[in-house]
């Protein structure tokens, strides 16, 4: 079909004059006491969240890997080399957590992903009470999310929960929901989306704003319907976004750790909403293996932060 | 402004369009109270039930006898004035401290350019590709005896205030605002004999007010959601958060009063969102991503 190759080219993007470097020492070099001091004063201004960090985020990060490799016993730190990988890797309950972990991620990208951008689509084509809808998306990201988990446990009960109330409207029978192995962890994601999509909703939102009007119209031309203009149209122009939200996507909801916790007490009937955060925070804080903890977080650590990298660096080029 | 979006105006403006377009609009409207506001709706209504009625089968939607009595119940038997206090001083502290901090290591960054400092903003932001959870585990190490000063900081409000300043995010976005402002502005300014704090708190700051706005608030939001950090460095139950003292008291109340509680335990960020909503959605995106 003719439908025109409707992807941005990044060349003319990079074509833009660039501005003059913003924020070049605006002091000029005086001799070295004055560089030095100008020196001095800037550190100053830093040295407050530098400490921070260096306590709070370095420092921990350093000690993740440290840690990985240690095992402590009543205060005593010894080098056990892979022990704690071995340990970690021979738990039973090491699989069925990164099975669930996954398990979790495809259906909150099935869900987590696909509505908040179906919703931005719907609110996008309104004329009228965009802010209203927006509102209402957004109203839940700021609940604190043990209110929204805790009311999500009393709306899921099979006995005077809503949500059975309401499929019995539409003849359909009473769920177990989160008693059930195999509607657990599907009811944990509905819960998980309903509190977090308002964000995702509203950046899409905004880059639906951007999408020029006339691409639609030459679809339109070439005779294509509402899915087809979607399709050509509205994903490749957003394609960017979308895929940086798909990271982020991924990169949170593995870490997933207070809905199953609240919502299930962690495990769930038969394990089936073990998560591996949850797992890790089992062994630093239920068994004190700080070590088995920090092994298990590593080989977290490790699969994100390759997602981490591409988002930074897809991010970095769009804001370029 | 009607931008063109994906229905053509055409199609719209034909009788037929208009009638389909106004019965989806109310769909949708009536479809999305529901689903966002009714869950809501059910929190309130249920800290009003009776504690049979909040677990009878099958649930009522409107309350057979109003007991506004629960939310007092909840406030004094859960201890809420001392929760919520708590959460207060554990949140605007953790504000201050990274408006002064955050702001002044941004500005030095953007403006002061010290030896260094290009690493320093690297391995800052380095740090927000490592996944938060991870860190949870030797974090929490450090806070039992933060090295060099061998200090214990459970059950006090620093191991709040102080990983708070550790946002990254912060630090880029207000670094970024700074960059964005006139060198010429600046420059008039040292030239009179102004000194760098003299100019961060004269000219940066003023003009950074929606920035500044911005990071007030998610400062705030943050330290009122977050759950699993507070839950382990402030186990004393009379040090905690809202959010953790709703969960620890969770199984002891009867399930009316609990909801009440919840009901106390959401007003707050969502009042600060009525009233900031422009704020926060702009920030949202103008901040680039942050879901």
């Amino acid at each position: 079909m003719s439908a025109p190759t409707l992807t941005k080219d990044p060349a003319v993007k990079d074509r833009r004059p660039r501005k003059p470097r913003a924020g070049a020492p605006h002091l000029p070099d005086g001799g070295f006491g004055k560089t030095l001091r100008r020196n001095l004063t800037a550190h100053g201004f830093l040295i407050g969240a530098v400490l921070c960090f260096a306590f709070f985020s370095w420092y921990p990060i350093v000690r993740e890997f440290l840690l990985a490799f240690q095992k402590t016993e009543d205060g005593d730190v010894s080098w056990v080399g892979w022990d704690n990988f071995v340990t970690v890797w021979n738990d039973p309950a090491f699989g069925q957590a990164w099975r669930n972990t996954l398990w979790f991620t495809v259906l909150a990208l099935l869900l987590g992903f696909v509505v908040p951008f179906v919703t931005a689509l719907i609110i996008n084509e309104f004329r009228h009470g965009q802010g209203y809808l927006r509102l209402l998306v957004y109203l839940p990201v700021m609940l604190p999310p043990t209110a929204s988990v805790l009311l999500f446990k009393y709306l899921y009960d099979p006995g005077y929960g809503m949500f059975n109330e309401i499929l019995g409207v539409f003849g359909v029978p009473a769920q177990q929901w989160l008693q059930d192995p195999d509607t657990a962890m599907l009811s944990v994601v509905v819960a998980s989306t309903w509190m977090n999509m308002g964000g995702a909703t509203l950046i899409y939102l905004a880059a639906l704003q951007g999408v020029p009007g006339e691409l639609y119209e030459a679809a339109e031309l070439d005779g294509a319907g509402l899915f087809r203009k979607v399709w050509h149209v509205t994903v490749p122009q957003t394609r960017l976004i979308l895929l940086l939200m798909l990271l982020m996507q991924i990169i949170a909801t593995m870490q997933v750790f207070i809905e199953p916790f609240l919502l299930t007490g962690g495990a769930g009937p038969e394990g089936s909403t073990t998560t591996v955060v949850y797992l890790i925070y089992q062994y630093a804080f239920n068994f004190n293996n700080y070590g088995a903890a920090a092994a298990l977080g590593l080989v977290l650590l490790v699969l994100l932060a390759g997602f981490s990298a591409v988002y930074t660096k897809l991010n970095r080029a769009d804001q370029d | 402004m009607s931008t063109r979006t994906l229905i053509s105006p055409a199609q719209l403006a034909r009788p037929r369009g208009k009638a389909l377009y106004w019965v989806c609009f109310a769909l949708v409207v009536v479809l999305f109270t529901l689903a966002f506001l009714g869950p809501l709706y059910w929190m309130v209504s249920s800290g009003l039930k009776t504690t049979q009625e909040a677990v009878q089968t099958p649930p009522t939607w409107v309350p057979g006898s109003v007991h506004p009595e629960n939310y007092k119940r909840a406030w004094e038997v859960m201890d809420l004035a001392k929760l919520l206090l708590n959460t207060l001083y554990y949140a605007f502290g953790a504000l201050a401290f990274q408006l002064v901090l955050d702001v002044a290591a941004a500005y030095s960054l953007s403006r002061l350019r010290p030896v260094l400092g290009k690493m320093i903003l690297g391995l800052m932001l380095a740090t927000l590709m490592i996944p938060a959870t991870v860190l949870v585990v030797p974090q929490y190490l450090t806070a039992l005896d933060v090295p060099l000063v061998q200090r214990n900081l459970l059950n006090s409000p620093w191991a709040i205030w102080l990983p708070s300043v550790t946002n990254a995010f912060n630090i880029f976005l207000l670094k970024r605002f700074f960059d964005s402002i006139p060198k010429e502005l600046l420059d008039a300014a040292s030239m009179d004999g102004a000194g760098p704090l003299r100019v961060l708190w004269s000219i940066v700051l003023p003009v950074s007010r929606p920035i500044l706005g911005v990071v007030s608030i998610f400062a705030v939001v943050g330290v009122w959601k977050d759950f699993l950090w507070p839950m382990l460095v402030l186990p004393d139950p009379s040090k905690q958060t809202l959010a953790v003292g709703i969960y620890s008291l969770a199984t002891s109340v009867p399930e009316n009063v609990l909801i009440a509680s919840l009901t106390i335990a959401s007003l707050p960020t969502l009042i600060l969102f009525l009233i900031f909503q422009r704020n926060i959605m702009s920030g949202l995106t103008a901040g680039g991503l942050k879901g």
